[in-house]
C-alpha cells in the first residue's frame, strides 16, 4: 500500500508543478541517503565477516596528493574504488535529476505565464484579468487556481492572491491559536511546511543547479586521488539538498532547517581533510562564528512567531494586515525609541546574514574556509551557503522595510536597512582592500566573496533588492568558475611539483633511496607553497583552457564594460544607489556609492593583479614550467576543464537578461520591451505603503551617464592599473610585489594580515577583561568577605569562558601574545571548565530559576490582575 | 462526597506515595539494584494516575514500555557495570542540590501551580466529559495526514537511529582492531 | 475528579525530585535513572493539562505517546554510553568522566 502512494505521488508530481517542487531537493538527497545506505551496509560487512576496516596512512600517496606535515602519524579510511565510482555516478544523477525538475519547472513557469503574470499580481484589476486569462486556457491550471483559492482563504490577502507554483502538508497539529495580539488574523492551528516558488525562487532554481552541476563535474576530477571520494559527494549532494531546501522554503523555520543543514554541511566540508589541523580550526571556526550569528536569527524567527502567529512567508508578507501590525508595533526592546517589531526582527535576521554572508565583522570565517577542497570552496562562496544569506533577506524582503520607504521622494530607512547599508558598503570596501595584498590564489577570491556579497547586502540596504537579486546571479556564476579555475591552477602546481620531485629523484640529486616513501618526503622540504601566486606565472600556456575561462571569470568579477554580466550587475546596484542620491539626497544612498564604487576599482585592481600574477609573464619556479592537469585528455583533465567552459557561458552572457532598457543600443537589442530579468522579480514581493498595498515596485531609475560612467571608469581604472604594475612587466622570479614599495611596508603588511583582525580582538576582548581581571584579583588578595567575592567570581566565569572561547577559536595564534598574567587568570577561571556534566548542569538548573523566578514575577503580576 | 468520589481520592492518595516514595528511593537508595526496583515501583504509580485520567492506553504503554523494558534495560546495565556498591559517596555537592531541587520545586509552586490552583482558566467541566481518550483516535491521529503521521515517520526514524546508534556504542572493541584504531 | 492543581503538583515534586538525582547521584545509571522520573514528570503534566483544558483533540495524548518513545530511546543511548564509557574507564561515574575539561 505504501509504495502504491508513494508511485502515485510521483506520477502526479510529474504532471502538476505544485507537487514537482517536492521532487527538487528529492534528488540530492536520495543521493545522499544512498551512498549513506551503501557505506553502512559495507562497514556492517566488515563488522560480521570481521575484516578490519580499510586504513591507511594519510601521508600514504595513494590517499592524496596534498601534502601536509601534519597528515603524519595519521591514518584514514580507505573506501574501495568501485565505491567510489558508484558513489560519483549516484551523486551526479542526483544533481542531475534537480537541474532537470528545477528547470522544467523554470521554463515551464516562463512558458505557461511569462514574466509579468508569474508572480504577485499588480493591483486587483491585473488580478482578475489574469484569473480570467488562466479560466480560458482550461483546466490545465485549475491546480494553480485551486491554490489561490486557498491562499486566497487565509486571512484577508485576496486582492493579491499570489500565481505562484506551491504546495503544503501539515507537519502537527499544535492545536492552539496562533493570534498573540489579538489583531493578526490567523485560523490556523496547524504548523504547515510547504514548498513554494515564485518569480524569486525561479531564478535560484536556474542558478542553484546548473552551478551545482557544474561544481559536482569538477569533483569527479579534483577528487579523484581522493580515497575518501564516496564520502565527498554523499556530503555535497546533501549540501545540495539543504540549498533546495531553502531556496524552496515556504516558511521561515523551513528555511532555517536548511540553513543549519547546511551550516552543518559546511562544517564537515571545510574540515573534510580533518587530518590537517589548519583544516580541523577552520571548520571550527567557520561553525562556530556562524553559529553565533545563528542563534540571534533565531530569536529573529522566535520573536516573528510570537508577533505574527506564523512563520509563512505568505502569510506574512502577503497580508497587508500582518505587515501593518507587526510594522507598528513597539519592539519588546527599544521600542520607546521608534523600533518596530518588525524593525527589531529585520535587525536579528540581518545579523544572522552578517554571519552566513560573512559581513563584517563576523567575516572571519571565510578566507579560513578556503582550506576546504576547491569544490567545497566554491560551494560555499558561490553557489549555497553565502547566497542564502543574501536570499534570505530577498525572501522576506517586505518584513525588513517594514513601513518605511527608501524610494519615497524623502526616503525613510528602518533599522534593518541602516545596518545593512552601512556593514555591507563597509564590508564591500574593506574586504577589497585585504585583498589587493594577498599572495594566496585563493585567498584572494575569498576576499573578493566577502566584498561582492557586501555590494549585496549594500544595495539591500538601499532598496534596490532587485539589483541585488542580479547580483547575486550573477555573482555566483563568474566565482563558482573563479574558485574551480583556481583550483585547476593550484592542482597543476601540484602536478608540476610531483613532477619536479621526481625529475631530482630520478637524477639523484636528493632521496634516492626513499623513492618508494616520496610521499613522505615531500613533508620535509614542505616550503613550496602550490597557492602562491609568486610562485607561478606564465601558466596560460600550460593550462589553456583554465586560463582562457579565468579571464572571463576575471573580467567579469572586475565588470569589465559591456560584455561581461558582473558589469550589468554592479552597474545596476551602482545606478540604483546614484539615483537614490541625487534624486531625494539621500546620504544613505550616497554613502553606499562612493564606497561601492572605490570597492569596485578595487576588485579591478586585484583581479588584474592576480591575473598577471598567475598567468601572465614567465614561469617564476620551475614547479610552474611542469605544471599541468595530467594530459590534455585525461579524465581528470575534462572533468576539471569542462564546467569552466559551462560557467563561463554565464558568467559571460548572464548579464544580458538584465540590460536597462533605455541604455544606449544594448538596451534596445537585449530589453526592447522591458528588462526581463527587473519585469520577472518585481512580481515576487508585496509592498507597503501609507497603508495600501501592492507589488513592492522599485521603479528601474532612470539611464543616466554617470553611475554608467563611474562603473567603466573604475573597472577599466582597475584593470589598468594592475597591468601597468604586474602585467607590462611581469615580475621575475624573487622579486618582490612592486605595491609593498608604493603602500610602504607597515600596510601592506597590514594588509595581508586582515588589518590586525585578530590583534584587535585581542585588544578589544582580550586586554581589558586582563587588565580588569589583575585589579580585582589584587582586590581579592586584600581580602573582601566571601559574597562579594561569589558575585565577581560569577562575572569572571561568564568573563573566562568569553575569553576561553575567544582562545580556541576566534582567535588565530593569540596565545604566542597572551602574557602571563592572562595566563594565571586562565588558570584560575578554568577551575569552572571542570568538564564535570553535573556541575554544568546545576549552572543551568541556577539560570533556570533566575529565569522562572523573573518569568513568574512578571505572570503573577498578570494573573494577579 | 460520594463513594466512587472517595475510591478516587484514596487511589490518587495511593498513587501518590507509591510514585514519590519509588522516586525518593530511586534517588537515595545506596544498592542500585534496589533502585531499579524502586523506579519500576514508581513508574507503576505514574501508569496509575494515567487511569486516573482516563487515558487507559496510556497506562497500558507506561506499563509495557516503562517497566517491562526501560527499568529491564537498567537493570542489566546495573549488572553489566557492577556498579551494585561500588560507590563510597552517593552524591556530589548534595546541599546545593538539594536546595536547588527545593527552589525549582518552589518556583513550579509559585508559577504553574498557585495560578491554577486560584482557579485561573478554570476548565471547563462539559469539555472535559467529551474528551476524546479512545485508542482508536490516536492511532487514527497518528497515521493522518492533517495529525502527525511526519513525526511519528520522524520518530520511526529516530528508533531505528538510536538502535543502531546503541549497538554502535556499546559494542566491544576488538583488541587487534583498538591498536589500529589508535 | 481529582482537581488539576494536584496533579501538578506530584508532577512538580516528581520532576525536582528527578532533578536532585541528575544533579547529585554520583553513578551514572542512577543519573540515567533519574532522567526517567523527570520525564515521567512531564508526561504526567502534559496528559492532565490536555485532560482538563483540551480533551477533545487529540494533541496532548498524541504528543505524551512521542514522549515515552523518545525516553525509550534516550535510555538505550544513554545505557550504550555508559557502557561504553565504563568499558573504557572501568567507571560508571559520570564526574569522573571529564574529558571536556578546559
Amino acid at each position: 500500500m505504501g509504495f502504491d502512494v508513494i508511485a502515485d505521488f510521483f506520477t502526479q508530481a510529474f504532471s502538476d508543478r505544485d507537487l514537482m517542487l517536492w521532487l527538487i531537493p528529492f534528488g540530492p538527497l536520495a543521493a545522499f541517503s544512498l551512498i549513506s545506505l551503501i557505506t553502512m551496509i559495507l562497514w556492517l560487512v566488515r563488522q560480521v565477516t570481521g575484516t578490519p576496516e580499510n586504513m591507511i596512512p594519510a601521508s600514504d600517496h595513494h590517499y592524496t596528493d596534498h601534502h601536509h606535515p601534519d597528515y603524519d602519524g595519521m591514518e584514514v579510511p580507505y573506501q574501495p574504488d568501485w565505491f567510489r565510482g558508484t558513489a560519483i555516478v549516484i551523486g551526479m544523477a542526483g544533481i542531475v535529476w534537480a537541474l532537470v525538475v528545477s528547470w522544467t519547472l523554470v521554463f515551464g513557469a516562463l512558458n505557461e505565464f511569462g514574466a509579468g503574470t508569474f508572480g504577485l499580481l499588480d493591483s486587483a484589476d491585473a488580478h482578475h484579468e489574469a484569473e480570467g486569462d488562466h479560466a480560458e486556457e482550461g483546466d490545465a491550471h485549475g491546480e494553480e487556481t485551486d491554490s489561490h483559492g486557498e491562499a486566497a482563504s487565509h486571512g484577508e490577502s485576496v486582492d493579491c492572491a499570489p500565481c505562484i507554483y506551491s504546495d503544503e502538508i501539515t507537519w502537527m497539529s499544535l492545536g492552539m491559536e496562533g493570534d498573540v495580539y489579538g489583531e493578526v488574523p490567523d485560523e490556523s492551528t496547524d504548523y504547515e511546511i510547504g514548498v513554494a516558488a515564485d518569480p524569486l525562487s525561479l531564478t535560484l532554481l536556474f542558478m542553484v543547479p546548473i552551478a551545482m552541476l557544474g561544481i559536482f563535474t569538477y569533483s569527479i576530477g579534483y577528487m579523484a586521488h581522493d580515497a575518501r571520494q564516496a564520502k565527498f559527494f554523499a556530503l555535497i549532494s546533501l549540501f545540495a539538498t539543504a540549498m533546495f531546501i531553502l531556496v524552496l522554503a515556504d516558511n521561515l523555520m523551513m528555511m532555517f532547517v536548511g540553513w543549519e543543514i547546511m551550516g552543518f554541511c559546511s562544517y564537515s566540508l571545510i574540515g573534510f581533510w580533518y587530518e590537517k589541523k589548519s583544516a580541523y580550526n577552520a571548520a571550527i571556526k567557520a561553525f562556530t562564528v556562524t553559529r553565533v550569528a545563528d542563534v540571534v536569527m533565531l530569536l529573529g524567527i522566535v520573536y516573528l512567531w510570537s508577533v505574527a502567529g506564523t512563520l509563512n512567508f505568505r502569510d506574512i508578507l502577503y497580508n497587508p494586515d500582518v505587515l501593518q501590525v507587526i510594522g507598528s508595533t513597539p519592539a519588546i526592546i527599544f521600542g520607546g525609541w521608534g523600533l518596530s517589531a518588525a524593525g527589531l526582527i529585520g535587525v536579528f535576521l540581518v545579523i544572522g546574514t552578517i554571519g552566513k554572508s560573512a559581513q563584517f565583522p563576523l567575516h572571519v570565517w571565510l578566507p579560513d574556509a578556503m582550506e576546504g577542497p576547491t569544490p567545497v570552496s566554491a560551494m560555499i562562496h558561490a553557489a549555497a551557503m553565502v547566497s542564502a544569506g543574501v536570499y534570505a533577506i530577498i525572501r522576506m524582503y517586505p518584513l525588513f522595510v517594514g513601513l518605511t520607504n527608501p524610494h519615497a521622494s524623502d526616503p525613510t530607512f528602518s533599522a534593518p536597512l541602516i545596518l545593512m547599508a552601512v556593514v555591507g558598503s563597509f564590508t564591500a570596501l574593506f574586504a577589497a582592500t585585504m585583498g589587493v595584498a594577498q599572495r594566496d590564489v585563493k585567498a584572494v577570491l575569498a576576499y573578493s566573496t566577502i566584498s561582492q556579497l557586501g555590494f549585496m547586502v549594500a544595495a539591500l540596504g538601499v532598496g534596490a533588492y532587485i539589483a541585488a537579486t542580479f547580483h547575486l546571479i550573477t555573482h555566483a556564476f563568474f566565482k563558482a568558475l573563479l574558485f574551480m579555475a583556481s583550483g585547476s591552477v593550484i592542482h597543476a602546481m601540484e602536478h608540476g611539483e610531483h613532477h619536479v620531485h621526481e625529475h631530482h629523484a630520478a637524477h639523484g640529486h636528493a632521496h634516492d633511496e626513499h623513492h618508494d616513501e616520496h610521499g613522505h618526503d615531500d613533508h620535509h622540504d614542505a616550503h613550496f607553497d602550490p597557492q602562491d601566486m609568486f610562485n607561478m606565472g606564465g601558466l596560460w600556456k600550460r593550462i589553456p583552457v583554465t586560463f582562457w575561462t579565468f579571464l572571463i571569470g576575471g573580467l567579469s568579477l572586475a565588470g569589465f564594460p559591456l560584455l561581461t554580466a558582473g558589469f550589468w550587475s554592479k552597474d545596476e546596484i551602482l545606478a540604483e544607489s546614484y539615483y537614490g542620491f541625487t534624486a531625494h539626497g539621500s546620504g544613505l544612498h550616497a554613502l553606499v556609492f562612493f564606497m561601492l564604487a572605490i570597492a569596485a576599482f578595487l576588485t579591478a585592481f586585484y583581479t588584474m593583479r592576480q591575473i598577471a600574477l598567475t598567468f601572465l609573464g614567465k614561469p617564476r619556479t620551475e614547479e610552474a614550467e611542469h605544471a599541468g592537469l595530467g594530459g590534455q585528455y585525461s579524465i581528470v583533465s575534462i572533468a576539471m576543464q569542462a564546467p569552466l567552459i559551462l560557467l563561463a557561458v554565464f558568467a559571460f552572457g548572464a548579464g544580458f537578461v538584465g540590460v536597462p532598457t533605455d541604455f544606449p543600443i544594448f538596451g534596445a537589442i537585449f530589453s526592447p520591451e522591458h528588462n526581463y530579468f527587473h519585469h520577472l522579480v518585481v512580481y515576487a514581493l508585496p509592498y507597503m505603503e501609507n497603508g495600501g498595498y501592492e507589488v513592492f515596485h522599485v521603479a528601474a531609475p532612470e539611464f543616466n551617464w554617470i553611475p554608467v560612467l563611474t562603473s567603466v571608469v573604475v573597472a577599466l581604472g582597475g584593470l589598468w592599473l594592475g597591468w601597468v604594475m604586474y602585467g607590462q612587466k611581469p615580475l621575475e622570479a624573487g622579486e618582490e610585489d612592486p605595491l609593498i614599495k608604493i603602500l610602504g611596508e607597515p600596510i601592506y603588511t597590514a594588509l595581508q594580515n586582515r588589518y590586525y583582525m585578530d590583534d584587535l580582538y585581542d585588544l578589544i576582548w582580550v586586554r581589558p577583561s586582563q587588565w580588569f581581571a589583575k585589579g580585582v584579583i589584587t582586590l581579592l588578595d586584600k581580602g573582601i568577605i566571601d559574597t562579594i567575592l561569589h558575585t565577581l567570581g560569577t562575572i569572571f566565569t561568564v568573563i573566562g569562558d568569553f575569553i576561553k572561547m575567544m582562545n580556541a577559536w576566534l582567535i588565530d595564534g593569540v596565545g604566542d601574545g597572551i602574557p602571563k598574567g592572562i595566563y594565571d587568570f586562565g588558570g584560575w577561571i578554568r577551575g569552572t571548565q571542570n568538564g564535570r556534566i553535573q556541575f554544568y548542569l546545576l549552572i543551568v538548573l541556577a539560570a533556570v530559576l533566575v529565569i522562572g523566578v523573573l518569568f513568574a514575577i512578571s505572570a503573577g503580576v498578570v494573573f494577579a490582575g | 462526597m460520594g463513594d466512587v468520589n472517595f475510591f478516587l481520592w484514596l487511589a490518587f492518595v495511593v498513587f501518590t506515595i507509591i510514585t514519590l516514595g519509588g522516586a525518593i528511593a530511586v534517588v537515595t537508595t545506596r544498592n542500585l539494584f534496589r533502585g531499579t526496583i524502586w523506579l519500576m515501583v514508581s513508574l507503576f504509580g505514574v501508569a496509575g494516575y494515567y487511569v486516573l485520567l482516563e487515558v487507559p492506553f496510556l497506562a497500558a504503554v507506561q506499563v509495557l514500555v516503562y517497566i517491562g523494558a526501560i527499568a529491564i534495560l537498567f537493570t542489566f546495565a546495573v549488572m553489566l557495570t557492577r556498579s551494585l556498591t561500588a560507590l563510597t559517596d552517593r552524591y556530589n555537592r548534595p546541599v546545593a542540590n538539594i536546595v536547588g531541587a527545593v527552589a525549582l520545586f518552589a518556583l513550579l509552586m509559585l508559577g504553574v501551580i498557585l495560578p491554577v490552583w486560584y482557579g485561573i482558566g478554570q476548565p471547563d467541566t462539559t469539555i472535559i466529559n467529551a474528551a476524546v481518550t479512545d485508542t482508536e483516535a490516536l492511532g487514527a491521529a497518528l497515521v493522518d495526514k492533517d495529525g502527525f503521521v511526519l513525526p511519528f515517520e520522524v520518530v520511526s526514524l529516530l528508533l531505528t537511529a538510536a538502535m543502531i546508534g546503541a549497538i554502535v556504542i556499546a559494542r566491544e572493541v576488538e583488541e587487534d582492531e583498538k591498536g589500529k584504531r589508535g | 475528579m481529582i482537581p488539576l492543581w494536584l496533579y501538578l503538583l506530584v508532577s512538580a515534586a516528581l520532576f525536582s525530585i528527578g532533578t536532585f538525582g541528575v544533579l547529585a547521584r554520583r553513578n551514572g545509571v542512577a543519573v540515567l535513572m533519574s532522567v526517567e522520573l523527570m520525564l515521567n514528570a512531564v508526561n504526567i503534566n502534559l496528559i492532565a493539562f490536555w485532560r482538563y483544558y483540551t480533551p477533545t483533540e487529540i494533541n496532548g495524548f498524541a504528543f505524551a505517546a512521542f514522549v515515552v518513545v523518545i525516553a525509550a530511546a534516550e535510555a538505550a543511548v544513554g545505557l550504550a554510553i555508559i557502557i561504553s564509557v565504563y568499558r573504557s574507564r572501568h567507571s560508571v561515574i559520570p564526574e569522573e568522566a571529564d574529558m571536556l575539561k578546559g
